[in-house]
């Protein structure tokens, strides 16, 4: 009935809860829950999207183990997750991908910084590569801009649309439509409870990681981590706009837009991934997906290798090392890209489609509708006792 | 399935979880057991931990010694969800006032007279505090969901649950410097003329004498200890189901009873329900339990209904049944309904049995089909036309049926038809020592004793004599552990 043993025992734990539901206070996969009676592979892999793996209805449970009703949610929703991304991936050929992903990716991103190193170093004359370049220009006599440009404009829009094609997958085997995704209200619920992570906390008192005391830094890791990806992403998008619209060519002085944001974000994503893969290493195997590891640590190690070698080319422009880290930050950056749709990175979106879909529900719910009560299962059994 | 088989035998606890605790390691003891504390705290729970961190904060030592293992902390706690406290003005997570008076009547009409005035209503008056002094602790109420609960205005609910509420209270302990042993099981009291003097704990394979100048009883009861309860039920009491841990032994009060203690509660008397016959003997908890009576009708193993399935609304209904269920052969029924009742009511952990005639039903759950079909088509023949709205006491009942189905009576006729299997729950009893507004424990002469205090299910039948109002076991462990812990440290320092 279930497509593996995951999503089955996800399934049990789901008849477990839902005849609780002491945890419906916590986030927003028990509410979720509540609103169904049956669970289908879809209906799972949505509710597995919507676990920020805060821990915290592991802690609090009565039936955990060694209990004999073994419930433990984070855990099976973060096998399930993870079994997710490669379930929805595009091209389907590529699932395996997810199988080792640790190894994968550390061998994509070893060969994409090989190829940029090597690569450059034999269409350049080492006087070039590894002499001192300054002034508008500099980069681009290591590679053309135009090389610069198509290359990663082309990884980085294939990785757009598989990451599109792996979300449209998800979406209908969840069983949503398309009008749920252009519902202005949902999707501006859903951005606000992304960028708050508003269920990373627990329900209020703060997530659990390495034991019973909520005491985890992962929230706090994970804005660093994700405010400084997109302050990157506006360096990136500020230089564009310099170059295009105002002729104006890298490098920029420090104290120029590109490099400000490019610098902020990058301190973000050097210290955010690094308090991620600290919080990981110490996390409770009891909460964790042991499968999944590889695919976390890669992904965060990857963040972090981007953002620090192009900390370093900034540091490091003005000096016979630039060439070097230009080539190693651009390995880094390229690999990144290409295993976008292939790495952790899809949790992201695979979970802002599940909150968009549960700011729905919930909007649905909370209107005085006939179905409504029917939707609660008999609110008035809650009492306990 | 294994439902005419009920487990008979009474498991000693130490065997049901042996492998399963850790810190029962002989050798090392974390907390200095030969040191004399102020204050002694016997049991871990909601009663126990606050007051454990009420004496704390009154400036006494405090040991607390919990007989189980670390998981199974905390006794019916862990089971619970929510506490009743008065209040005059709707809060944040309250949707509106609930005043003493009100919560006062409430406690009478369900006790029918059985409580103790005016120790009520002090605990009623308290509860205000509670409300408060218990966030302080660290606990969380939940915010009232879209005004969905019908407890909403009377009732606050921990988030998280009751394990997370206890989770906070022992993080809070913890950080206070309360000691806190688990594994640690006291097996004898010496109390010499109203007077505690020490306790025998046994731990990591080892007797321990403990000094402590004054105790607090706060253990719970008896629902766990099956041979106790056999002494009012008779072997009946083999095929009960026991909602919280196998550690509710009850050993704690009968040492005190047996030392001069006065006893309040009616002995015979617990709090049952019927919930599925197929959960496990110990800690099925709230996922076990059943509300889908009134839906159908409830058959004994001779296929014969034995009670009006109509009589009462939630949650009177509720506490009925694990009695009724008690009193028929073999304590074991049947809850029978048809196709559209499924999902009318809260899903519960076991699916239903399900065939698609009632004669195949009967067959599943070992019934003589004949004597199935013959009880349900009785009844269906029985029931008069109404308009059907469980939320109210309706107009559908039988007519010249006995016994009757007064409210919610409808044909059980749409395949396919359904079943859940039931036993009694015991949930807790009521046996108890008498208490005084100080939480202090009188002798049997009546006088009070000189360094004893008790607090929680142990004492609960002060105030609760019978019947049961959600959520009050908490507030009588808060408010009484609050005050013993006070009083405790107060004592200790005299």
């Amino acid at each position: 009935m279930h497509a593996t043993d995951a999503l089955k025992e996800a399934d049990r734990l789901m008849t477990v809860c839902n005849s609780c539901r002491y945890c419906e206070g916590l986030c927003a996969v028990f509410p979720a829950m509540e609103m169904r009676r049956a669970f289908s592979d879809g209906d799972l892999n949505y509710l597995a999207n919507l676990c920020h793996s805060c821990g915290a209805c592991y802690t609090d449970c009565q039936f955990s183990p060694p209990h004999e009703f073994n419930v433990n949610v984070p855990q099976t929703l973060a096998k399930v997750r993870n079994d997710s991304y490669k379930f929805y991936v595009w091209p389907q050929a590529l699932a395996p991908l997810f199988e080792r992903n640790g190894l994968a990716i550390s061998l994509i991103a070893a060969l994409s910084v090989g190829i940029f190193f090597f690569g450059l170093m034999a269409i350049n004359d080492p006087a070039v590569m590894f002499g001192v370049q300054t002034g508008p220009g500099a980069f681009y006599r290591i590679m053309s801009h135009n090389a610069m440009a198509g290359v990663f404009g082309a990884a980085f829009f294939y990785a757009i649309a598989a990451l599109i094609m792996g979300f449209r997958l998800f979406w209908r085997d969840i069983g949503e439509t398309r009008e749920t995704l252009t519902n202005g209200v949902s999707v501006w619920q859903a951005m606000k409870d992304t960028m708050a992570l508003r269920y990373l906390d627990g329900g209020g008192p703060g997530c659990f990681n390495e034991d019973e005391r909520p005491n985890d830094r992962r929230r706090l890791y994970h804005h660093l981590t994700f405010y400084g990806f997109f302050l990157c992403l506006g360096a990136t998008s500020t230089a564009t706009l310099y170059h295009y619209l105002l002729g104006l060519q890298a490098p920029y002085p420090w104290y120029d837009l590109p490099v400000v944001l490019g610098t902020l974000g990058g301190i973000g994503l050097v210290v955010g991934p690094a308090g991620l893969m600290w919080a990981k290493f110490k996390r409770d195997p009891a909460l964790r997906d042991e499968n999944g590891r590889g695919m976390e640590m890669a992904f965060t190690a990857m963040l972090f290798l981007v953002s620090l070698t192009g900390l370093l080319l900034l540091v490091l422009r003005a000096t016979p090392a630039m060439g070097t880290m230009l080539a190693l930050h651009m390995g880094f950056v390229f690999g990144f890209f290409i295993t976008m749709p292939y790495s952790k990175f899809v949790h992201g979106i695979y979970r802002f489609g599940a909150l968009v879909r549960y700011a729905k529900e919930r909007r649905a719910l909370h209107e005085p509708t006939p179905s409504k009560a029917k939707a609660l299962a008999i609110p008035d059994a809650k009492a306990g006792a | 399935m294994k439902v005419g088989t009920a487990v008979s035998r009474d498991v000693p606890p130490e065997q049901v979880k042996a492998s399963l605790r850790p810190d029962a390691q002989a050798g090392a003891v974390p907390v200095e057991l030969a040191r004399k504390h102020d204050v002694l705290v016997i049991g871990g729970g909601n009663a126990a931990l606050c007051a454990a961190i009420s004496a704390r904060r009154s400036g006494a030592s405090v040991l607390v010694l919990e007989a189980a293992p670390k998981f199974y902390r905390g006794g019916n706690t862990r089971h619970t969800r929510n506490m009743r406290c008065a209040h005059d003005t709707a809060t944040e997570i309250l949707t509106g006032p609930y005043t003493e008076e009100e919560f006062w009547e409430d406690l009478l009409r369900v006790t029918g007279g059985q409580t103790d005035e005016e120790l009520a209503r002090f605990m009623i008056r308290e509860s205000k505090e509670i409300l408060n002094w218990i966030v302080e602790q660290g606990v969380r109420w939940q915010p009232s969901l879209g005004g969905t609960l019908s407890l909403g205005r009377t009732n606050s609910f921990f988030l998280g649950g009751g394990r997370a509420m206890l989770n906070a209270l022992y993080r809070t302990a913890e950080d206070l410097g309360v000691d806190i042993l688990y594994d640690a099981e006291v097996v004898d009291l010496d109390i010499q003329d109203r007077q505690f003097r020490s306790a025998t704990v046994a731990y990591g394979g080892q007797r321990h004498n403990v000094h402590a100048s004054a105790l607090v009883a706060a253990a719970g009861g008896f629902e766990a200890n099956i041979e106790w309860l056999k002494q009012y039920w008779g072997d009946v009491a083999e095929n009960f189901l026991i909602r919280g841990t196998p550690y509710n032994r009850g050993s704690v009060l009968k040492m005190l009873l047996d030392k001069g203690v006065q006893q309040i509660g009616d002995p015979t008397q617990c709090h049952a329900v019927a919930i599925d016959a197929r959960a496990p003997k110990f800690d099925g908890g709230i996922i076990t339990r059943l509300d889908c009576v009134v839906f159908g009708i409830v058959v004994n193993k001779n296929a014969e209904r034995f009670y009006d399935e109509g009589e009462d609304i939630w949650p009177k209904r509720y506490a009925i049944w694990g009695r009724l269920v008690a009193a028929q052969p073999d304590q074991i029924a049947y809850i029978i309904f048809d196709g559209p009742s499924l999902e009318m009511f809260m899903p519960s952990l076991y699916p239903p049995v399900k065939a698609d005639s009632i004669r195949e039903l009967a067959g599943k759950l070992g019934l003589d089909p004949q004597a199935l079909e013959t009880t349900v088509e009785t009844f269906n023949e029985a029931v008069r036309p109404g308009t059907f709205d469980h939320t109210i006491l309706d107009d559908c009942r039988t007519e010249g049926l006995n016994p009757p189905k007064t409210h919610w009576a409808r044909r059980i006729e749409t395949a396919p038809f359904y079943a859940y299997p039931v036993r009694p729950g015991i949930t807790f009893t009521y046996l108890g020592t008498r208490v005084n507004k100080e939480a202090r424990m009188l002798m049997a002469d009546g006088s009070p004793s000189a360094n004893m205090f008790a607090a929680g299910e142990i004492m609960a039948g002060n105030v609760l004599g019978k019947g049961y109002a959600a959520g009050i076991g908490m507030t009588i462990g808060s408010v009484f552990g609050r005050i013993a812990g006070r009083e405790a440290a107060n004592n200790a320092r005299n």
